[in-house]
């Protein structure tokens, strides 16, 4: 048989129908549901009198719209509210799992997911949420759909698809220490560009890859759709396996056995061969921070911010200057004298356990600069809080000065009430640096959870591999 | 959906790389639970000068007159001209539907993010992608000219000016069905119903554990 990639297996595992123009029919095997895009899809059902196919394939939870603080209180935004209940509604009538804001394993959906051993190695998962790509950090094959994708999916347990083509990205040979999965995913998308991606599923791979952690994965395969790539895949080897042990929704016993040896298949094979292939070496990748209102605006803490006048594309100059009029940047400024106002710890792509104690071990014993006025830390889930708590982690960012909050998308994309007022500059370990995304005319930098953590000690942005 | 057959209508050009759909629409308006009423707010923080917020009437706002959608010459417009990776970021179908809901039928540009051009389909607007040169060419184009128009057959997959010359473009064969026929995707997939379900039950065979009950 001819070798496969990892992308094959997973597409060819799940293919119901190909057409002849190869447009497919993919079987999903998990649907993760949030409270923004997904009333209109319920609504739409409920109007073509259908119901959803596999109510046991899908888990919800409300992230993007809820408050991170005084939660008790509910929420007091009516028209958030109103999308929150919804979405409880909508989950009630059908029969439907969902961790409500109350309860302690809600949080950000794709947090809950892997935690939960509701993403499985060898699963296609989708969710109404270009992030789903992190879920591809397990040997999944996780993609953002749109709403009325959720629909089609929610009313036929399939997608509509065709085949993506493959690119391989090796990151071969160690990092450097203080170089984290964040920073790899950023010098990616810094040398592919937001678009480099578009049309491929990505396997990422390489020495430096399979030495990350799995949370370390997820951190990367979600910034996959930041250059362009709906799937990003890493293959399932034994930090894979062991990561699931245990989980809720893992399988035990028997079944375990069986969907190990089911697992450790997922990988592409030896010769397997890819569309477009890119090596980076990993011993280059420096903390990386960007400066600009694209993930691709990026540059190492020891750069500068660039020159327009330096780029001979005109589209592209012209995309710098918007950019720098947009951050208050001038050309040419080190990228170690730029100070932040704020600081965001959170999100979907670094706001599991491995984040906050990468965090808190610069944070421990320091304060938060003066001029920081606000330096936030909102873990993923109810129980990334808990076991942050119980290594007394959350001590430590509140005695620096931090705040210490409840889980949700919070600062991420500012829907509720923790956003940046217009100027403010952040510190965030997000993953958009778009115009407006942390609130309207805010300015965002990203960064590691490592690196926001310095920033808000410090109060502008210090190059942790040489000063820590 | 609504059919998609042919387009005559002014160009406007929005001469900007990497638009993203928190751009297109943002955040602050995807709390609503429905489909429509966005048209207003696309663009919202480029078109403005205040901050808009969801239930604000529009109508008072103070524009932001540079803004190309705030230009009279472009008023009406149908066909936005756009430029690469038109539509990134957020998969939010929101921004397909303000789109819509503004009045734009078609989108052409030199390259598309993959979930907003597949959104696009699914809401009965055509995303074509022209080469660069082409696209630079009708940026010169649309400026010189007030009152721009081309005229788009989905059909011929044909666009045509008014000096009268045509332009070829693509589109896949299924996706064009379905935007000339209006067609219900979901409809469509339920005629392989039988084929789902025996998948499912050799799929439930393969891996049992993916079907197993979780109580939690
Ligand atoms: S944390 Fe941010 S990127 Fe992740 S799901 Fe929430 S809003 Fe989207």
């Amino acid at each position: 048989m001819r070798a496969q990639t990892l992308y094959d297996k997973l597409w060819q595992s799940h293919l119901v129908r190909t057409e002849e123009d190869g447009t497919a029919l993919i079987y999903i095997d998990r649907h993760l549901v949030h409270e923004v895009t997904s009333p209109q899809a319920f609504e739409g059902l409920r109007l073509a009198q259908r119901t959803p196919w596999r109510v046991d394939s899908i888990l919800a939870t409300p992230d993007h719209n809820i408050p991170t603080a005084n939660r008790a209180a509910g929420i007091t935004d009516p028209i958030a509210k109103l999308q929150v209940e919804t979405l409880d509604e909508n989950c009630r009538q059908y029969g439907i799992t969902e961790f409500t804001m109350e309860d302690a394993r809600q949080g950000i959906v794709h947090v809950i997911g892997p935690e939960q051993g509701a993403i499985l190695p060898g699963m296609t998962v989708v969710c109404g949420d270009s992030h789903t790509s992190t879920h591809g950090a397990v040997g999944a094959l996780a993609h953002g759909i749109g709403t009325s994708e959720v629909e089609h999916v929610l009313a036929t347990q399939c997608l509509v698809q065709k085949k993506m083509k493959s690119m391989l990205i090796a990151v071969d040979g160690e990092v450097t220490v203080g170089v984290s999965a964040k920073d790899i995913a950023l010098a990616i998308i810094g040398k592919i560009g937001t678009a480099g991606g578009t049309g491929y599923a990505i396997e990422f791979g390489g020495e430096a890859i399979m030495n990350l952690s799995v949370e370390g994965r997820m951190t990367l395969c979600n910034m996959a759709i930041e250059g362009g790539a709906r799937a990003g895949i890493i293959a399932v080897d034994e930090k894979t396996i062991d990561y699931f042990r245990g989980r809720p929704y893992a399988p035990a016993g028997a079944l375990w056995q069986e969907a190990e040896r089911y697992w450790r298949t997922l990988h592409s094979d030896d010769g397997a061969e890819f569309d477009a292939v890119i090596h980076i070496d990993a011993a280059t990748i420096r903390p990386q921070v960007t400066w600009g209102t694209s993930p691709e605006m990026v540059v190492g803490v020891d750069g500068v911010v660039p020159d327009p006048a330096a780029e001979s594309d005109t589209t592209r100059a012209e995309g710098i200057r918007l950019a720098l009029k947009y951050m208050g940047l001038e050309a040419g400024t080190r990228i170690t004298d730029i100070t932040l106002d704020k600081i965001f710890i959170g999100s979907c792509t670094n706001s599991r356990i491995e984040d906050l104690r990468a965090a808190a071990n610069l944070v421990a014993g320091r304060k938060v600069a003066s001029t920081i006025k606000l330096a936030l830390v909102v873990p993923g889930s109810g129980l990334v809080k808990r076991q942050a708590e119980e290594e007394g982690l959350d001590r430590i960012f509140t005695a620096a000065g931090f705040e210490w909050r409840d889980p949700g998308c919070s600062m991420c994309l500012a829907m509720n009430a923790d956003r940046l007022s217009p100027g403010e500059r952040c510190a965030s370990t997000s993953n958009r640096n778009f115009e407006g995304r942390q609130g309207p005319g805010g300015r965002t930098h990203l960064v590691s959870p490592a690196m926001a953590a310095m920033a808000a000690i410090n109060g502008r942005f210090t190059d942790i591999t040489v000063e820590s | 959906m609504e059919q998609f057959k042919q387009v005559d209508g002014i160009v406007v050009p929005l001469d900007r790389a990497n638009v993203d759909t928190d751009a297109i629409i943002p955040k602050q308006f995807l709390k609503s639970i429905q489909r429509s009423g966005f048209g207003p707010n696309a663009f919202d923080e480029w078109r403005y000068l205040d901050q808009g917020e969801p239930g604000m009437a529009c109508s008072d706002r103070p524009l932001n007159r540079d803004f190309v959608l705030n230009q009279p010459r472009y008023q009406g417009g149908e066909i936005l001209l756009a430029r690469e990776n038109f539509g990134c970021g957020s998969s939010r179908e929101h921004a397909p539907w303000a789109l819509k809901d503004y009045g734009f039928r078609v989108i052409i540009a030199p390259s598309f993010a993959d979930i907003f051009f597949n959104n696009c389909f699914k809401n009965g607007i055509l995303p074509i992608v022209l080469e660069d040169k082409m696209v630079d060419r009708l940026f010169s184009e649309v400026v010189a000219k007030e009152g721009y128009r081309l005229q788009i057959d989905l059909e011929q997959q044909q666009i045509a000016g008014s000096d009268g010359g045509t332009l070829p473009f693509s589109v896949d064969p299924f996706r064009k069905q379905c935007l000339l026929e209006g067609l219900d995707d979901i409809g469509l997939t339920l005629r392989h119903l039988d084929e789902i379900r025996g998948f499912e039950q050799q799929h439930r065979k393969n891996c049992p554990w993916l079907f197993a009950e979780v109580t939690v």
